[in-house]
């Protein structure tokens, strides 16, 4: 048999190590009442940790650390490699069941008695580990790199400064420098993946130590006769961890993956700052804490709290002191918990923190759809894709700059009402046909939608549509011209439309330069030092637009007959850059997604 | 095979003992050391102050005195990089005749971005709920310790309007420029 010639070799492994006593004492530990349920918390709190290393160690071979690279590198893990996704969900959800399973481990210590003498360091070294974990969900948090994070973390690194005397240069430690950035992440990421694990795996080695120096804490009465540790509670043990990881795992498909919000962005707002939810409750608090005292809601209370929680061996000591230790437990949580429940009701009842968390979703939606475009992610990182789509910015750009006169389809161009009377065009679908054949319709050419609400109301064009384009003959002419001058914008919605309406188009442009006479107060085709009404030549094409939305008062447009128009790339309002993001928007230009093909 | 320590053997094992104290603990106090000094490298580091810059126009501002956000682009230092990025951002409003007010967007409670909100007369913070007039002024129940930060701002002659940008400590009660 094999195990009789393998003994002497075990034999003489085991004179040089000692393995079989260690072995004897790490698995056959007694267990006085048996193996129970609720002595399982520990071992899925050493489970989850290791879940957190081994994922971590993964995770780590393909993340970098710096403010152009973090949420890039992130996102590719997420969306590029193989089962990234799947990765990262198992790390963020152990993550947010570990928290739940360290309260249920304390609560389990404090009701059973087991952090009473002589098992205080064995409490002290749980109540580190609390801690260190709760930083490690801290740090973590920024490590992505996108809004959710960043301001996130800017909230708790400021509470920082408030530390009297100190405080800012602890800040500036604590961030790397003055403000958030590249050694933000490499001094977070230092803490999150090196400086606490390894913390944390010694006071675990240290907290297993005391714990079997004074063996498990049996709950009174014993129902059952005693067992070893080895398997009867190894078995249960394992049963838990398996609850653990099928918790995790499920979480983690039904979401596809921990979410990743937009880049992060100083010079964009975000409305939707919020911690980690079992943070949620010391976010709320500091709201009760008005001025400079909220020094005591941010860091005198937890500091105290937590304080507090290291001197309960000793009052655990007395019955009463042990009640009052499990009553403050209990209170405070309860206290958490009703601080929690009333940040998440505020917030699901405030419209305003509603719509910018759907404005977060949509923006994240939108980098991710452009980082995963062929053109990629450009080395200044993926918040430029962001800052520079006509998709995302246009809208903002149109409300600020042009819907105090314009409207885009009746509205700012985000969708919200303007309270100043319209008093220039609705911009919707610019120089497309449908536009242009409202603008030369008698019955709306003087309508707001047009120029309605400005000074060229009774203006010469006006005239002319109301005097000419009523007749039938000229009716239609003036398809074919509007074709033709719709053509010259080469709209990315209209493309098929040209290319197959080529004859009417050519017709168009002859009609407009002959009988219909449009050269008579526009140039079209060729230059025009006599025409007094806006170039017809590439109306609406990108070149167009950005020159006329950069100085309407050009001899090329309006000249001196500019109505209020602000000339936004001659007088430096906008630059070059931000003008043709406008004029993108404005055409429809923007990258879109190949649809996905339907079965 | 141990002998008892010889009388006078204390004192010399009170020697021993202090040298290797002291041995042992220099080998590690200086890589540590080393360390620290790397890691306390940020206190060094100043902040870029007097950022001026160009936001915007007069006549492009709301004649009613509703503040419009504008990112502030400037060349950012951020450790080994120099770029032209955003650094931040500001609310500016026109004041009394030609005159602009200028705020940092940043709340000086905790340090998110205050957003002006019409339907509350004011820059709501969307943290802690701070809310401060279109003037800056905090309103009663906010949990910020001071007013809105105000930023130097001024109209040239062409009608621009120039900011100078800083970022404020938070949670105190009077304006630390970050430093």
């Amino acid at each position: 048999m094999i195990s009789s010639r393998m003994k002497p070799l075990l034999d003489w492994i085991d004179s040089r190590t000692g393995y079989r006593k260690l072995t004897q004492e790490v698995l056959y530990e007694n267990i006085p009442g048996g193996a129970r349920w609720r002595y399982v918390w520990g071992s899925t709190l050493t489970f989850a940790f290791s879940i957190q290393v081994i994922t971590g160690i993964f995770l780590w071979m393909a993340y970098s650390a710096s403010a152009q690279t973090a949420w890039e590198s992130v996102f590719y893990i997420q969306f590029e490699m193989a089962g990234g996704w799947f990765l990262r969900g198992l790390h963020h959800y152990t993550a947010q069941v570990m928290t739940i399973l360290l309260a249920l481990h304390l609560l389990q210590v404090l009701i059973d008695g087991a952090y009473k003498a002589p098992r205080e360091f064995n409490f002290w070294s749980g109540l580190l580990l609390l801690q260190l974990t709760l930083a490690l969900s801290l740090t973590g948090y920024l490590l992505p790199w996108d809004q959710k994070g960043y301001w996130a973390t800017k909230v708790a690194t400021n509470i920082v400064s408030i530390v009297p005397f100190i405080g800012p240069d602890l800040q500036k430690l604590v961030v790397g420098g003055p403000d958030y950035g590249h050694h933000t992440l490499t001094r977070f990421l230092a803490l999150h993946a090196g400086v606490l694990p390894g913390l944390i795996i010694a006071l675990i080695g240290g907290h297993i130590y005391f714990f079997r120096r004074h063996g498990i804490h049996a709950k009174q009465p014993l129902k059952k006769p005693d067992a070893k540790f080895w398997p009867d509670q190894v078995l249960a043990d394992a049963i838990a961890c398996l609850g653990v990881l099928f918790t995790v795992v499920v979480l983690t498909l039904i979401t596809r993956g921990a979410e990743l919000a937009a880049p992060a962005d100083a010079a964009s707002q975000f409305s939707a700052a919020r911690p980690e939810w079992y943070f949620l409750f010391l976010f709320e608090l500091l709201k009760y804490f008005p001025g400079e005292s909220e020094i005591i809601g941010a860091i005198v209370l937890p500091g105290a709290a937590v304080g507090f929680m290291f001197l309960m061996p000793y009052l655990g000591q007395w019955k009463l002191g042990h009640r009052f230790n499990l009553a403050f437990v209990f209170g405070g949580l309860a206290g958490a918990g009703l601080l929690t429940w009333m940040a998440m009701k505020q917030d699901n009842n405030d419209p305003n923190f509603q719509r910018a968390l759907r404005d977060s979703h949509h923006q994240a939606a939108r980098v991710i759809e452009l980082a995963k475009a062929p053109s990629g992610i450009p080395i200044a990182g993926a918040a430029v894709l962001l800052r520079e789509d006509p998709y995302i910015q246009g809208p903002k750009l149109f409300a600020k700059h042009c819907a105090s006169c314009h409207r885009h389809g009746g509205h700012d161009g985000e969708g919200n009402p303007v309270k100043d009377p319209q008093s220039a065009a609705d911009l919707k679908g610019f120089a497309s046909r449908e536009w242009l054949a409202g603008l030369l319709d008698p019955a709306k050419v003087d309508s707001l939608h047009y120029f309605g609400g400005t000074k060229f109301k009774d203006g010469k064009m006006v005239k002319w549509v109301k005097k000419n384009a009523d007749e039938p003959k000229e009716q239609e002419q003036l398809k074919s011209i509007i074709a033709a001058l719709s053509a010259e914008a080469q709209l990315k919605s209209q493309r098929d439309a040209d290319a197959r309406d080529v004859d009417i188009i050519k017709q168009g442009v002859k009609l407009a330069r002959g009988d219909v006479a449009c050269t008579d107060c526009h140039a079209f085709g060729k230059p025009d030092p006599d025409a007094i009404a806006p170039d017809l030549t590439g109306y609406g094409s990108r070149a167009w637009l950005v020159r006329f939305i950069g100085n309407p008062e050009h001899a090329d447009f309006y000249g001196k007959r500019n109505d209020r128009m602000p000339l936004f790339g001659e007088k430096q309002i906008l630059d070059a850059k931000t003008i043709g993001i406008l004029a993108d928007w404005l055409r429809g230009e923007w990258y879109e997604a190949p649809k996905t093909a339907g079965k | 095979m141990q002998t008892e320590p010889a009388p006078g053997d204390d004192r010399r094992d009170f020697l021993k003992k202090s040298c290797a104290v002291c041995v042992g603990g220099a080998v590690g106090v200086v890589p540590a050391l080393a360390g620290i000094a790397v890691y306390l490298d940020p206190l060094r580091r100043k902040a870029d102050t007097g950022l001026l810059a160009r936001v915007t126009s007069l006549e492009s501002l709301p004649a009613d005195g509703t503040p419009v956000m504008f990112p502030i682009i400037a060349i950012r230092t951020d450790a080994w990089n120099k770029s032209i990025a955003p650094v931040g951002a500001v609310y500016v409003r026109r004041a009394k005749g030609d005159q602009v007010q200028a705020f940092n967007v940043t709340c000086p409670h905790a340090g998110c971005a205050v957003e002006f909100q019409p339907e509350k007369k004011g820059y709501f913070c969307p943290c802690h709920n701070s809310l401060f007039t279109p003037e800056g002024k905090r309103t009663d129940g906010s949990p910020s310790a001071r007013d809105l930060d105000s930023l130097k701002s001024e109209v040239r002659a062409n009608g621009e309007v120039w900011v100078q940008f800083q970022n404020f400590e938070t949670g105190k009660a009077h304006k630390v420029a970050v430093s």
